[in-house]
């Protein structure tokens, strides 16, 4: 008897435990992970261009607006060396 | 700044294909999947005209509209991109997208479409910025490494220019009125909801 009153005990405390594991199914909690802003850059890598401060949201994008420039606009870098 | 934006000059593409094989090699994308591709309207015709399309990041994306879960997010700087561990693969955004941008691999389970896959302007994903998983999942995050999207990059006749929209708005400006015609961009109007060559 105490036997099978302790299998019903640790049946219905699992029983009641699994939802726990459950992930939450609400709309609104997406778990979309958090991005870093793009200014924080990638960190040490090869690949990293210079000529901007990381970090500085600013100085990222002047570096942006000058490559795209740069990059981009033949008529500016025509008239450039003149 | 502003926000990031794609603009397609049809005046200027000759269909090389030059920006697909920059994405396809930049990101390792897989077999199937094109984030960007070359759209020729009248094909063979004189005045037959190229564009180069891929996700626009729309203003008011379609795509987070209709998600159910809600895998979409927009950065600081406009360029909308998307969670693929939340993403389930449905395909509503693909229906939802004016562009046809978003891609979905035929690699899952028994021929299933995996997780869905799109044109991250280069700004890859919610992983830590120029890790490896941040590559596998959504290829490099040239943005951080402080360039430019690659397809524009190595466009060779600069017909697709991607930048801040100030920044390609001007340069385009500057073109049509030096060349005094072409003022016409694709799907900018669609994407952006604003007026583009003289039209609303």
């Amino acid at each position: 008897m105490q036997r099978f009153t302790f299998i019903c005990a640790a049946a219905a405390a699992s029983l009641a435990l699994v939802a726990c594991g459950d992930r939450p199914q609400e709309l609104k909690a997406t778990g979309v992970k958090q991005d870093r802003a793009a200014y924080t850059g990638v960190g040490k890598s090869q690949y990293a261009n210079g000529g901007w401060t990381v970090g500085d949201k600013n100085s990222w994008e002047q570096q942006l607006k000058a490559r795209a420039q740069y990059g981009q606009n033949e008529y500016q870098r025509v008239a450039a060396p003149k | 700044m502003a926000r990031m934006k794609f603009i397609c000059d049809a005046e200027r593409c000759i269909e090389c294909n030059g920006c697909v094989t920059a994405c396809k090699n930049e990101h390792e994308v897989p077999w199937g999947v094109n984030r960007r591709r070359v759209i020729t309207l009248n094909d063979g015709v004189p005045g037959e005209k190229s564009i180069s399309v891929a996700c626009m990041h729309c203003s008011d994306a379609p795509c987070m509209a209709v998600c159910p879960v809600q895998c979409f997010y927009r950065t600081e700087e406009g360029v909308v991109l998307h969670d693929k561990d939340v993403c389930i693969g449905c395909g509503y955004c693909s229906y939802a997208c004016p562009f046809g941008a978003p891609q979905f691999p035929s690699q899952g389970t028994f021929g299933v479409r995996g997780k869905m896959d799109k044109c991250t302007f280069c700004a890859g994903g919610p992983e830590e910025h120029g890790s490896q998983a941040e590559f596998e999942k959504y290829g490099r995050n040239r943005l951080a490494e402080g360039k430019l999207p690659a397809c524009a990059e190595m466009c060779s006749t600069k017909a697709l220019l991607a930048g801040d929209g100030d920044v390609v708005a001007d340069i385009f400006r500057s073109r049509v009125i030096s060349r005094g015609k072409g003022a016409e961009v694709w799907g900018w109007g669609t994407a952006y909801g604003t007026a583009q060559g003289g039209k609303s």
